[in-house]
């Protein structure tokens, strides 16, 4: 009888969870146990999962506006980067060393965040129906497009740009002496030599997720769900569908743009040119595999799905290359990482019209 | 009984009905060699749903087919597909075109039955390289236009034609199937509304054609709107009303009016019937739409003139088709219009919902699920939603309205009660709006309209799809809401009855334009005549 009530109870909670979030999570939880027996840290796991968790954390919490307001997954997260990555490099630029940097950093991506959100709107309020290849195609484009900028474009400070020719900018740039683990190592817990919580990039994500959720939650964030739910509802309630779109896309792409920055700052550099190429896939996969589909999502599928799939991609290729004794863990990321995309793509559903 | 007296067709005690909506009942009727049946009914009558049953479409079969039988030549038939029905020389000619607009007439009218010419490629490549046999397909083509006798040239492309002659390819095309070893030759043509896309003159032809056609022994199925064309060419007039077949009379002598008042019925139950008197003419004009256009797709208006008194309930009816639900739409500025409307003295500008609903004027579309409600979302969000975006309800103030947050409370408070008012039936006020029924999901469409407490509040075909008693119940609260807060309502409905139940007049539409304003009292086989386009008395 007791065991009957059991049965129903875990048959409900997996299935509010949702099955394949119950298998993620069973599977990340056997590779914590197995960690140990193989060599491998638990501590030091724990650690760089959370690390992991809070450094790409905005950029899947960038994925939420732009779902809600029925744009679909943002494929053109590389947009938002780029206005990061602007702001990075002019903060760099401008050279003013310590944690003050990052703000400026912040402050200076922010306007062309919303300028590029803003053109990057207004160009899916015309393809409406096809926005996710369209935003593909705008991030894959703006990346080749500042190739060219990030070469012309007159920096001058030493720690940025190519040592022998004086101009141009390296590809990977130092934050060191700049803005590296401001958040990182901002009220950070020492649990032990292994485990370090970075508390302060934790709550800086925590801070954004607050400020989107209470959002969602006022006049104009319950326009956006509605807007993405029905269309033609929210117009025939008086909603101007193509501004609100416009709002969703420039909240996303700004969202992008912090969520490079706090990537920036635990990773120690400014990854320019073909760095941001790949950035949207993973972030899009976390949103999925969290239990998000293409017009609905919640903080909640963010903060999971970024959990698990950090976690799988962090944990498998050490507890594997561990096992098997030889160096591939790069390899296993890959095809791990990989592999978390083309399954979390497989689970995109769209909800009934 | 002796075969040559067999009727070619007869359906004896047809019934259907759709998941236990009776949408047939007991219908039977034979038609004759040669002779020309003339169906005539509403919107919604069960024409369409009888000859689906006469050609064994899929979907008849698939909600659990039918009762009753079908006999042809005093056999009994079964069709299990289209297909099955055309082998025994059953043809149809649809309202849509099905053509193919780069082909020629001919090789439309024989595409997939083209007479082949056996060449030396088919001995190696086997039938499939047999070239199409050009003359022979002319020949019979030219055959078959000629048994209708009309002027339609065999090699012109489709999408050059007019569209009468598009009629006229696709009438070719079921006449020139003749006898082969696997089917019989046309015997019976089913025509559903071929004129409803002809000029004057086109249809005159069409009409000569089918005599023609009925001369050499083929008998015709034909569904109209256009009484007069019933009266001129058919043998025997069938009407139908609500799934029954209410007369079947000998075309001989009958008039227009008579058909008219048989279809839209004159033993209605007149207890649900209102007996207030409205005296609409001493209340001020509270909307006026001066030449109003819009192109809405099927339902275009063309030159709207309506003048709307405070208080009344004014009934806007007509044919599928005729522009009556463009009203609305284009007023409310889902559609593109033009013209001009007036409210409380001030002119709306079309073409934007935000100033209708800023005028204090509320919609509740026909298209329930693709723009009345918000399926995924919770009963709270749909009933609240538009009353919060546009009138501020429903929201806390913070940092001097800065902040304007979703006021839960509230929302729960004011959707509990539309529940209880409207007797919605959910599992809670959390329930999400899909998962109701059309019923309830159409008691959420009000609730939503009431919620921005409307002067004026339009309702487009408020109890389509919905089961009797939520009927009622819906026009019960839409009179209610009339008299208890003042509402104007227009309410736009393809059921005469029911228009005629609830309002206080009723403006008749047809080919987008207002044919005429009758008081509801009036009798309903002048409202049938106003319907089917015939102008006569009526105060505009």
């Amino acid at each position: 009888m007791n065991f009957e009530k059991l049965k129903a109870s875990i048959q409900d909670m997996v299935r509010s969870f949702g099955l394949p979030r119950v298998i993620i999570a069973l599977f990340l939880l056997v590779l914590f146990i197995l960690a140990p027996f193989v060599g491998v840290n638990v501590g030091t796991s724990l650690s760089d999962t959370l690390n992991r968790f809070g450094m790409n954390a905005v950029m899947v919490l960038a994925m939420v506006p732009m779902i809600h307001s029925g744009c679909g997954l943002n494929f053109g997260l590389p947009l938002g980067i780029i206005a990061g990555l602007l702001g990075a490099t002019l903060s760099l630029q401008i050279n003013i060393p310590g944690p003050f940097s990052f703000v400026l950093a912040i402050l200076l991506a922010t306007p062309f965040a919303v300028i590029l959100g803003w053109g990057y709107g207004q160009l899916l309020n015309r393809v409406k129906g096809g926005e996710m290849m369209i935003a593909t195609y705008v991030g894959f484009s703006s990346v080749a497009f500042m190739c060219i900028m990030w070469l012309l474009l007159p920096f001058s400070n030493p720690t940025m740009v190519w040592g022998y020719s004086g101009s141009g900018l390296r590809t990977t740039i130092s934050v060191e002496g700049y803005y590296l683990h401001v958040l990182n190592n901002l009220l950070s817990i020492r649990l032990s030599d292994h485990l370090v919580i970075p508390t302060g990039m934790i709550l800086f994500f925590a801070l954004l997720a607050f400020i989107i959720w209470a959002f969602l939650h006022t006049k104009t964030g319950t326009a956006m769900t509605a807007v993405g739910s029905n269309p033609v509802f929210a117009r025939a309630s008086g909603i101007n569908v193509d501004r609100i779109r416009t709002l969703s896309v420039v909240m996303s792409t700004w969202l992008g743009a912090l969520g490079i920055l706090v990537y920036q700052q635990s990773f120690g550099f400014i990854q320019l040119y073909m760095g941001p190429f790949y950035m949207a896939l993973p972030a899009v996969s976390a949103i999925l595999i969290g239990g998000a589909s293409v017009n609905k999502a919640s903080i909640l599928n963010v903060v999971i799905g970024t959990f698990l799939f950090q976690g799988i991609v962090t944990m498998t290729p050490s507890v594997m290359n561990s096992m098997i004794h030889t160096d591939m863990s790069e390899v296993i990321r890959i095809v791990v990482s990989n592999g978390m995309i083309l399954y979390a793509l497989t689970r995109k559903t769209e909800a009934v019209r | 009984m002796n075969e040559n007296d067999a009727p070619l067709l007869e359906m004896r005690h047809i019934s259907k009905d759709f998941f236990g909506n009776q949408v047939l009942s007991d219908i039977n009727f034979s038609l004759k060699k040669g002779e020309i049946l003339g169906l005539v009914g509403e919107n919604g009558a069960g024409k369409s749903t009888l000859m689906k049953i006469l050609f064994g479409m899929d979907e008849i079969h698939q909600t659990g087919g039918f009762g009753g039988e079908i006999l042809m030549n005093g056999q009994k038939v079964e069709f299990a597909s289209p297909i099955d029905a055309l082998a025994k020389g059953i043809g149809m000619v649809h309202q849509e075109f099905s053509l193919l607009p780069d082909f020629t007439a001919t090789e439309n009218i024989l595409l997939n039955r083209e007479p082949l010419k056996y060449t030396w490629l088919s001995e190696v490549f086997g039938e499939r390289m047999n070239t199409l046999d050009r003359a022979q397909m002319d020949d019979i083509s030219k055959r078959a236009i000629g048994r209708l006798n009309v002027p339609l040239d065999a090699d012109m492309l489709v999408s050059q034609m007019p569209v009468g002659h598009k009629q006229f390819t696709e009438i070719a095309r079921e006449l020139s199937k003749e006898a082969t070893a696997a089917t019989e030759g046309i015997k019976l043509l089913v025509l559903d509304e071929p004129t409803a896309v002809l000029s004057e003159q086109e249809a005159d032809s069409l009409l000569a054609a089918m005599r023609k056609l009925s001369d050499s022994g083929i008998a015709i199925i034909f569904i109209t709107h256009r009484l007069q064309e019933i009266i001129d060419v058919c043998n025997t007039i069938m009407v139908m009303r609500d799934g029954k077949i209410i007369k079947t009379v000998p075309a001989q002598g009958v008039v227009i009016t008579d058909i008219a008042r048989w279809m839209v019925g004159r033993d209605v139950n007149t207890s649900q019937r209102q007996t207030r008197t409205f005296d609409y003419e001493k209340s001020p004009v509270i909307l006026s739409i001066e030449n109003l256009w819009v192109n809405m797709p099927g339902e275009t208006v063309r030159d709207v003139s309506l003048e709307v008194h405070k208080g009344e309930i004014l009934g806007i009816g007509g044919m599928a088709g005729q522009g009556k639900l463009g009203i609305p739409n284009g007023a409310m500025g889902l559609f593109p219009a033009g013209g001009k409307v007036t409210f409380e003295g001030n002119q709306i500008d079309l073409n934007n919902p935000r100033n209708f609903l800023d005028a204090g004027m509320a919609f509740v579309s026909e298209d329930r699920r693709g723009v009345g409600l918000l399926l995924d979302e919770t009963l709270e969000w749909n009933i609240s939603f538009t009353a919060m975006q546009v009138q501020d309800k429903y929201l806390k103030k913070y940092l001097g309205g800065a902040i304007k947050w979703r006021d839960q409370e509230a929302i729960e408070k004011e959707t509990q009660a539309y529940v209880e008012q409207l007797e919605i039936r959910c599992t809670s006020t959390k329930q999400k709006a899909k998962e109701l029924s059309g019923g309830n999901q159409q008691k959420v469409c009000l609730a939503k309209a009431f919620a921005v407490s409307p002067k004026l509040l339009f309702v487009s075909e408020p109890t389509r799809g919905i089961d009797i008693g939520a009927k009622s119940l819906v026009l019960k609260a839409l009179r209610k809401y009339n008299e208890e807060s003042g509402t104007t309502i227009v309410m736009i409905s393809s059921e005469l009855e029911e228009l005629r139940a609830i309002c206080d007049r009723i403006a008749i539409i047809s080919d987008g334009k207002v044919f005429g304003i009758l008081p509801a009292s009036t009798d309903s086989a002048e409202f049938g005549l106003l319907m089917v386009g015939h102008k006569q008395g009526g105060s505009v």
